[in-house]
């Protein structure tokens, strides 16, 4: 999982990305190494979402570039894709298929079929060995998350992109949900987690970045920051006026 | 190609031009002598059908740019061209519909060539409602350049399949707006025809093609401010 | 994985989810019923008319379930967001179009299949000794609008207000499908044997040719934002 050398995990340079007659994005400068955790923080509407889009390649830039984990944005979107996971609003799971069979598809897709013994394995750490093979339709929407976390263990991307994972989580996805961060983590992995939720997302930081009407007007370490120093900082660069 | 210099240039070029074959067409080129004078509107119906394809052409070459590089000018080009050229096909049916009545009896014939214009011109509507359908331009011109491969490809063999289906329901006939042998000074009456309407067209895809480029110069400014 | 790994995978996915709720075959084959009582009450019991008829009313019909075929091979993409996971994975987007051919393909010569039977047995007509080369024929047809539909289908799902543009962009482009398949079809409910229509055949793999060609190198391009 993931490359060994030094390169940045995520480097992008005056990034922009419009909308018809509107910027979501503007001149967004980001350095993120391998291996670190960035919170993206802001209100709705601030860009997070934007922005995890376009590293993610879903979007392509208007203005700008950079590379994702040594490859280009706009050139190697195929190379990044294979590398990264995203965990969103959406769960991109099949209503009528299985969880064994979403498993499957995404899985031959990304090119590594799987044994059975594998999937039964991923379904079992997610808490679904029982309903495998049920239609994702009969699920709730925490089985949906976990059986999309599911999907990730069996992806093993080096990248994760994460859009307000803490929301609408029960206690058992929740704990479950931080248990595979927490091992992600540990292993090397690197992510940007985009929430509105301070605590939550403070707890796993080694970066911390507010977007504000589409600009990055803070972006630090989070170093010895306590969380209410992060709330002043909030205040100070989102809610107040200015930038 | 829009510096205003050259378009004043095209311009003036295009009204020589068009004066010329004008004058060619309808007063010193010798009347058909079958059809008598309506037989003039051939120049004015074939030059027409020529741009309508050419245009058409262009949208298709752009479209491939548009697509393999990504410049948005050939976008804008390949949207003039399409909108120069739904005109100038229009205008092809009309001029044929008009020489039809006189000369055949019948406003319109499901006759190959003319059926595939009109094909075109349902083709060319199309990509420019699917232009103004999608909100967001750039998803508008790449939707539009497929189409504008697709449709272009798909010419020849509309064309091949109607002209087999013609001859199933009617015997081959003389009914062939080209005309049948075409005498030396109609000729060059119709040569000249053709150059000034591709004058026009370049004329009026420049003037097009100037209007796009100030229209994304004001979104550009709207969206800094 | 191969791409045409990928593309079976894509089928195979939709063949399973089809198999679970039936949507989509369900309602081509409502449709088919309807749309054969639409004929009888239009045209009367005459049998003469019926089959004189019968190969263009069929085929008005094909396009028409068409349509329906085509806009619901993205419709299962619909909830949540499962066109943009098909987007976030590696791989040639191709694979994915050429799924998708292949499962409209599939599906809409399913329910032909089940009109022509229906067709048969509600007017009394004898297809049996021909229903190899109708369905030969119908399926080289729906290739062909699969190729197309298919590109304009995945538009359409990214445009979710305007899908009533789908069949305003397609009806003119498949001309040469329509008119190809509507002889044939009547040629082999009459009883000619296919070699008489070979130039049709043949028109309709070119026609297949090209678009399956062209619908594979630009369906990237339509899946991007």
């Amino acid at each position: 999982m993931g490359g060994m050398d030094d390169s940045p995990a995520v480097e992008v340079h005056r990034l922009s990305r419009a909308y018809g007659a509107t910027w979501a994005l503007r001149g967004i400068d980001l350095n993120l190494r391998r291996g670190q955790t960035l919170v993206l923080l802001g209100p709705n509407g601030a860009g997070k979402t934007t922005l995890l889009k376009v590293i993610a390649t879903l979007l392509s830039p208007t203005g700008g570039g950079g590379k994702v984990l040594g490859y280009d944005l706009t050139r190697e979107q195929e190379a990044i894709r294979s590398r990264i996971g995203v965990l969103g609003h959406s769960t991109y799971l099949y209503g009528d298929l299985t969880a064994r069979e979403n498993l499957r598809f995404v899985a031959a897709m990304r090119g590594r079929p799987c044994t059975d013994g594998t999937l039964a394995e991923v379904l079992e750490r997610m808490d679904l060995g029982a309903c495998a093979d049920q239609r994702v339709r009969t699920f709730s929407s925490g089985m949906k998350r976990r059986l999309a976390l599911a999907r990730l263990l069996l992806d093993q991307p080096a990248l994760l992109l994460l859009d307000e994972p803490y929301t609408n989580l029960d206690q058992r996805t929740m704990k479950l949900f931080n248990g595979f961060l927490q091992e992600f983590r540990q292993r090397g992995g690197t992510a940007i987690i985009a929430t509105h939720h301070l605590s939550g997302g403070f707890a796993v930081a080694d970066r911390v970045a507010m977007l504000k009407g589409g600009r990055l007007v803070f972006e630090e370490a989070r170093g010895e920051m306590s969380l209410q120093e992060l709330h002043e900082h909030y205040t100070l660069h989102v809610e107040g006026e200015g930038a | 190609m829009t510096a205003g210099w050259v378009r004043s240039l095209l311009g003036i070029l295009t009204l020589v031009a068009l004066a010329a074959g004008l004058y060619l067409g309808l007063v010193w080129a010798p009347p058909d002598s079958y059809q008598g004078q309506v037989q003039r509107i051939m120049y004015l119906h074939v030059p027409a059908a020529w741009v309508a394809y050419l245009a058409f052409f262009v949208v298709f070459c752009c479209s491939i740019l548009y697509i393999w590089r990504g410049r948005p000018a050939f976008d804008q080009v390949a949207y003039a061209s399409a909108e120069v050229g739904v005109i100038f096909t229009a205008l092809t049916i009309l001029a044929g519909s008009i020489w039809g009545k006189p000369t055949w009896g019948v406003w319109w014939t499901w006759d190959a060539r003319l059926t595939t214009t009109a094909v075109l011109l349902l083709i060319y509507i199309g990509y420019l409602m699917l232009r103004s359908f999608v909100e967001d331009r750039a998803r508008g011109a790449r939707y539009a350049a497929v189409l504008g491969i697709v449709g272009f490809l798909d010419i020849p063999l509309i064309h091949k399949s109607v002209e087999w289906w013609r001859t199933l329901h009617q015997p081959a006939s003389v009914m062939r707006p080209g005309g049948s042998t075409v005498a030396a000074p109609m000729l060059l009456a119709l040569l000249v025809s053709v150059a000034a309407f591709t004058l026009l067209y370049l004329y009026l895809l420049s003037q097009r093609v100037h209007l796009e480029r100030l229209e994304a110069e004001i979104l550009e400014r709207n969206r800094e401010g | 994985m191969s791409l045409l790994q990928r593309a079976w995978t894509v089928l195979w996915k939709d063949l399973r989810i089809e198999g679970r709720n039936r949507e989509g075959l369900n309602t081509l084959l409502f449709f088919s019923a309807i749309l054969l009582f639409m004929f009888h009450f239009s045209l009367g019991p005459d049998r003469a008319r019926i089959g004189a008829a019968a190969g263009g009313l069929l085929w008005l019909g094909f396009i028409l379930m068409g349509l329906f075929a085509m806009a619901r091979t993205f419709q299962v993409e619909r909830e949540e967001e499962c066109l943009e996971g098909l987007r976030l994975l590696p791989g040639d987007p191709g694979a994915i179009y050429l799924g998708k051919v292949m499962w409209a393909t599939v599906l809409l010569s399913a329910a032909e299949l089940v009109t022509f039977l229906l067709f048969g047995f509600l007017f009394s007509v004898d297809l049996w000794g021909n229903l190899g080369g109708l369905l030969a024929v119908a399926v080289l047809a729906t290739v062909g609008i699969a190729a197309i539909g298919v590109l304009f289908a995945a538009m359409a799902a990214q445009l979710r207000a305007r899908e009533a543009m789908l069949p305003l962009l397609l009806f003119p482009l498949l001309i040469p499908v329509l008119l190809a398949a509507v002889q044939l079809t009547q040629g082999s409910l009459h009883g000619e044997s296919l070699r008489a229509g070979s130039h049709w055949i043949r028109l309709l793999a070119v026609f297949d040719a090209i678009f399956l060609v062209v619908g594979f190198l630009t369906f990237t391009f339509i899946l991007e934002e």
